[in-house]
């Protein structure tokens, strides 16, 4: 028999590989109980790997029935196996929360005897916060694929986000690995709670009073460089997945070696893709956020991010038709397009022009990234543009005077904008 | 010319309606003491008049509004002579003008105002990160903190809202006050001058009995969700700076 710290620490250890820590998006008041869910989320610390700290990330259990070759719970490892109880998580979620140690709970599961059976026991846990312990605080929980609808429509009415991990970015891939699995399994509980979210959403029009349903929406995690995708098939299978199932958000992980057996995947030992990992989380905030469509940033002729600069300057640096743009007559939509301007500077320029023309010194003080972005634009007082210099002379320029770039060559992990 | 006030919000707006009443535009507000460097510097010690903050309170709202006195208010958490003067300033330019641009950032002064409430809104965050509970016997949850600026007064809100059945202490050993929720109202508490605490733990009355039983098990768990070959210690200390640590159960001592 395991302590209960031992367990704690098998549990938890066999979780971390799953990335998403967003606690953002909850809609959760409190009542007289416990907790709530603040919108905009809370990272209560950062372990020495540079991550977000803000669920108790956990497994029910390690045992799985499934041999996944990239994951460290497939059955085949030998590892320890241990399993919580309902009870020991609820009481662990709480004795945490009420301290503000953490957000809530992220509760996954390896599968044991059966989807439905596995999916129950999280069902239960998820209930018995909510009702019995009347806690508002946040919850992330795994749909487990082939669990029935109605488990997964009843787990829904308690969580505030849901989430199936895609974790290979093609059939093809997966296949390798996982010849058990394929991503169809994945689109049906995806497809389940997306429906029943719309549903919720339209009954709210007519309704006074309608139950939260995953309030938080959906997400989907994807392993990177265990198999060997492109960039350009890993944004394709991304963009696909945010318009299919209106997913919050995709998270891209780096694959961690954990497998010396199978020799179709990265050895032991190798250096976890960070900086690549980066650039597609970069990608994915300009498809978002910056109004760029993926062709712009990946497309045939261009299947992989480059590694040495960010993506929206890659692009900048290919499209030297569009700039310099002009920082007092532009509007938003070009603002953000130039490579070190983010959204909060763009906005603040906006605001800030209204009162007179902007002038370097002003820009340099907004807190962009005027190392970068000044090749890229004319503030009132800019000497007469030279005219668009060769793009590899000002690439160079920028990765000469840019600390940053020292980061990127050490393949250091980079903190996301 | 020093103006000395009790460091109250309502004290620092009485600075501004003297220096009309004076014509003592240039007038910089202190707290308390004379600073030593300025023993032989002329100064004016400021008494908290309400008739007087609200004179100029409510000017000050007709201009720009609730949330523009907040923005001053958050400034004026900050808790530096360098803020504190800044807002003066803006606020003697606000009158003498009629009008202000509070989103001009191309104006010096009023970027200064806004970098300064973005660093307080940062602290303010953290400590609603930062802040950890220790459950004593009497089932009361303490929490210390010395935040870099005054912001306990905009999280109490937030911890009101969240912990609502459970009984809390956070108190700011910096400066010296704390609010104590007791189920139903949040209430300031202040321990005198003599009193003051050197020894965060020393706080504890008596641990509840399962007190060090969750912290070890917290620290299992910070250890363990960790992935060593992804160790960035330069990232986590961004995230996570030293000055924090002292409180942090799952950094201190480290």
């Amino acid at each position: 028999m395991l302590g209960f710290d031992e367990k704690l620490k098998i549990l938890a250890d066999a979780a971390k590989y799953d990335v998403s820590c967003s606690s953002s998006g909850g809609k959760r008041k409190n009542g007289g109980g416990i907790g709530d869910s603040s919108a905009s989320g809370i990272c209560h610390t950062y372990t020495e790997d540079g991550r977000c700290v803000s669920l108790l990330k956990i497994l029910m259990t390690n045992y799985c029935i499934y041999d996944c070759a990239f994951c460290v719970s497939r059955r085949s490892n030998d590892v320890q196996r241990s399993a919580f109880s309902v009870k020991e998580v609820v009481e662990l979620t709480m004795n945490f929360y009420r301290r503000n140690y953490i957000e809530g709970l992220f509760l996954s599961s390896g599968i044991f005897k059966s989807a439905d059976y596995t999916m129950e026991r999280l069902m239960l846990v998820v209930k018995k916060l909510r009702t019995e312990e009347r806690f508002n605080g946040y919850i992330h929980l795994k749909a487990i694929p082939g669990a029935s609808e109605a488990l997964l429509k009843e787990a829904g009415l308690y969580v505030d986000r849901m989430s199936v991990n895609l974790e290979i970015p093609t059939e093809e891939g997966l296949k390798l690995v996982a010849p058990e699995k394929d991503h169809q399994s994945v689109r049906e509980p995806l497809t389940i709670v997306k429906n029943e979210i719309k549903a919720a959403q339209r009954d709210k029009k007519f309704l006074k009073k309608v139950p939260l349903f995953v309030p938080a929406g959906q997400s989907t995690q994807m392993v990177i460089g265990a198999t060997p995708e492109n960039d350009l098939q890993i944004m394709q299978t991304a963009s696909e997945y945010y318009k299919d199932f209106d997913l919050k958000r995709v998270y891209y992980s780096g694959y961690i070696p954990i497998n010396d057996k199978d020799s179709k995947l990265p050895q032991v030992g190798t250096t976890p893709p960070l900086v690549r990992e980066n650039r597609l989380y970069q990608t994915d905030w300009l498809l978002r956020f910056y109004g760029f469509s993926l062709n712009e940033i990946l497309n045939n002729k261009h299947q992989h991010l480059e590694l040495d600069i960010d993506p929206k300057l890659s692009w900048a640096l290919r499209n030297p038709q569009y700039f310099p743009i002009d920082i007092n007559k532009a509007d938003y939509n070009w603002i953000i397009r130039i490579p070190g301007i983010g959204t909060h500077s763009a906005r603040k320029i906006i605001q800030a022009r209204k009162y007179g023309k902007l002038k370097e010194f002003q820009l340099q003080k907004l807190g962009i990234a005027h190392s970068r972005a000044k090749y890229f634009m004319i503030c009132q007082d800019t000497v007469a543009s030279s005219g668009f210099l060769y793009p590899e002379r000002i690439k160079k320029a920028i990765l000469e005077h840019n600390p940053k770039s020292a980061l990127i060559r050490s393949a250091s992990q980079l903190s996301l904008f | 010319m020093h103006y000395i006030f009790d460091g109250s919000f309502s004290g620092f707006l009485c600075c501004v309606f003297e220096a009309f009443e004076r014509k003592e535009f240039n007038a910089i507000p202190i707290k308390d003491k004379i600073p030593e460097t300025d023993l032989f510097s002329k100064h004016r010690m400021i008494i908290t008049d309400d008739t007087k903050w609200n004179r100029i309170f409510v000017g000050m709202e007709k201009i720009i509004g609730k949330k523009g006195i907040q923005t001053f208010y958050h400034n004026f958490l900050a808790d530096t002579p360098q803020a504190w003067q800044n807002g003066f300033r803006l606020i003697v330019k606000l009158f003498k003008t009629g009008s202000i641009d509070m989103g001009n950032y191309g104006n010096t002064e009023m970027l200064m105002m806004h970098q300064t409430i973005k660093k307080v809104s940062r602290e303010r965050h953290r400590m609603k990160a930062f802040v950890r509970f220790v459950k004593s016997s009497e089932n009361l949850y303490t929490a210390l903190i010395e935040p870099d600026f005054n912001v306990l007064p905009l999280v109490t809100n937030f911890f009101k809202n969240r912990f609502a059945d459970q009984h809390w202490l956070i108190y700011d050993l910096r400066r010296n006050y704390g609010y104590h929720y007791d189920g139903h109202a949040v209430q300031e508490v202040s321990r005198s001058n003599d009193e003051r605490i050197s020894d965060p733990y020393s706080f504890e009355v008596e641990l509840d009995p399962r007190e060090l039983e969750f912290q070890h098990l917290w620290i299992t768990y910070f250890k363990s969700t960790n992935i060593e070959s992804r160790k960035n210690i330069k990232l986590h200390l961004k995230h996570v700076p030293r000055r924090y640590w002292n409180y942090l159960v799952e950094k201190k001592g480290t």
